[in-house]
């Protein structure tokens, strides 16, 4: 199980956490120009590094908050973890 | 050398010491008309229909690994075809009629059983969703039926049908056709088929690279045994499918979840049939060894460790043992995680890429090991015609274009 570091609640169990996927996905500058390729890009196209990922988990069972972290997914290491800009909190 | 009568009764009053080499281990050469990267048994099956009915021969599969060594020697052995959308329910189906004759075709014993597969029913909306797929599969022609609890306890007859268990059965689905293959098996007999007509299967052998020409269309790989030229390539190589597209510049709507499975200690015959809960995610199955074969959801995060968390494969045995009270006291022999590539509709990518004479079929997640000999007929037809067959047409990357989404998930209603 993973040790994820909240930056508000410092590291707690998995279970209390979900996956919210990649980090840093950015939307098309002007959506109305945006194309069919571009909008398949935004919202399905994904790095998937092996290696150091930056995504983010919303503390679901804990202080509810969403934060981005970094961490391998070769050794599933946290690196760093931070909170998100625009995060929301419940 | 085929396998016969005569052959076994030799070998067996010889003590088995003089079978040969079930296919051979050559050198690349330096040039082949198609190489498959990845000896798994989408990539083997594919390079085996591409010389059978495409009859081409110059092929190469080129493996990281040993064969059998990776998710295709992990996975949990379960066939069916009860899938809801007309799309899926076709490939898989189309898998199944390989299914019911593959020992045949390809003179090796992959042990298909068709024990029937019991997909449960929990709640009031399991019912409801579970007879859509039965409705939804007989238009298809595709079997499938709804058993009673009763009738699904003589099926299954460890099943507990209590009113008072913590996920009472409410029914269940019930495929007959389904069941099981050996896994290993799959690779072996396709390999060996394969090499009886000549596809080079060559194993230890890592891609490290995609070479382009002057018009950006593939002429070869790189590998850690030198550089293989070929004017076609085809990627099927499961979890790490994205880095393979990355290498000729492409990205995906993929992303790599770790996927775990456990196996008892053998037990007599207990388990029939294979049990599906997706409600409570759980499916479990006994091999011909005894074991019984358990997996569960994929992990929540991507991630390449092999690992996954053990919270996951403890919610997989408390599911079991509501079900199966019987097996409270099994212990579990070795658990194992396979790095699955997922599609954001669960549905397979098997298509042409932007690059020309590059070909991928990714995107399997948790459930690639049914499909096998389906997937690797029409990604040979995909790769020999430079056209998707029409069973794949739909499983293309356009559909992230067009929204045509092949939503299992949805219409599942599971994680898958």
């Amino acid at each position: 199980m993973l040790l994820i570091p909240c930056p508000y609640c410092g590291s707690r169990p998995e279970i209390e956490f979900r996956y919210a996927g990649a980090a840093h996905i950015e939307r098309p500058a002007d959506p109305s120009s945006a194309g069919d390729r571009e909008w398949s890009a935004f919202l399905y196209e994904r790095s998937n590094p092996r290696g150091v990922h930056a995504e983010r988990w919303h503390h679901a069972h804990g202080c509810g908050h969403f934060f981005n972290a970094q961490r391998d997914t070769m050794t599933d290491r946290f690196v760093t973890s931070d909170a998100a800009a625009g995060g929301t909190s419940p | 050398m085929r396998f016969g009568l005569a052959g076994l009764l030799k070998n067996a009053i010889r003590q088995n010491r003089d079978w040969p080499e079930q296919w051979p281990s050559p050198q690349p050469k330096a040039r082949y008309d198609v190489v498959i990267v990845g000896g798994g048994g989408h990539g083997l099956a594919t390079a085996y229909y591409l010389a059978v009915e495409h009859r081409l021969r110059n092929i190469a599969v080129v493996e990281r690994g040993w064969l059998g060594g990776g998710n295709t020697g992990r996975n949990t052995t379960i066939i069916r075809s009860n899938y809801l959308l007309e799309e899926s329910a076709a490939l898989y189906d189309h898998a199944l009629t390989f299914w019911k004759d593959l020992s045949q075709a390809l003179n090796y014993n992959v042990m298909y059983s068709p024990r029937g597969v019991l997909t449960l029913a929990h709640s009031a909306n399991d019912i409801r969703v579970l007879k859509r797929h039965i409705y939804a599969n007989r238009l298809a022609g595709i079997d499938n039926e709804w058993l009673e609890p009763h009738e699904a306890k003589a099926f299954c007859p460890l099943l507990d049908i209590g009113r008072d268990s913590r996920h009472p059965v409410e029914g269940a689905a019930l495929q007959r056709i389904g069941g099981t293959a050996r896994h290993d098996a799959v690779a072996w007999g396709y390999a060996r088929a394969a090499a009886a007509l000549g596809v080079d299967i060559v194993q230890n052998c890592e891609v490290m690279g995609i070479r382009r020409d002057h018009s950006g269309a593939v002429c070869g790989v790189e590998t850690t045994r030198g550089a293989i030229g070929a004017p076609k390539i085809g990627i099927a190589v499961a979890g790490h499918s994205t880095r393979l597209l990355a290498m000729a510049g492409l990205r995906a709507p993929i992303e790599s979840f770790p996927l775990q499975a456990l196996v008892s200690e053998p037990l007599k015959p207990v388990l029939p049939c294979v049990v599906i809960s997706n409600t409570i995610q759980a499916y479990a199955s006994q091999s011909d060894k005894g074991e019984l074969v358990i997996g569960g959801q994929a992990d929540a995060y991507l991630s390449y460790s092999q690992r996954g968390a053990l919270h996951v494969t403890g919610h997989t045995l408390e599911a079991l043992c509501e079900l199966f009270p019987a097996f409270r006291r099994l212990r579990m022999m070795r658990n194992w995680a396979g790095t699955v590539d997922i599609a954001p509709d669960r549905s397979p990518i098997i298509d042409k890429t932007d690059v020309p004479g590059l070909y991928v079929n990714c995107g399997w997640g948790t459930g690639g090991f049914k499909a096998t000999p389906g997937s690797g007929h029409v990604f040979a037809w995909t790769i020999a015609k430079d056209e998707p067959h029409r069973l794949n047409a739909p499983f293309g990357f356009d559909r992230f274009r067009t929204g045509r989404l092949i939503d299992e998930a949805t219409a599942a209603g599971v994680t898958h």
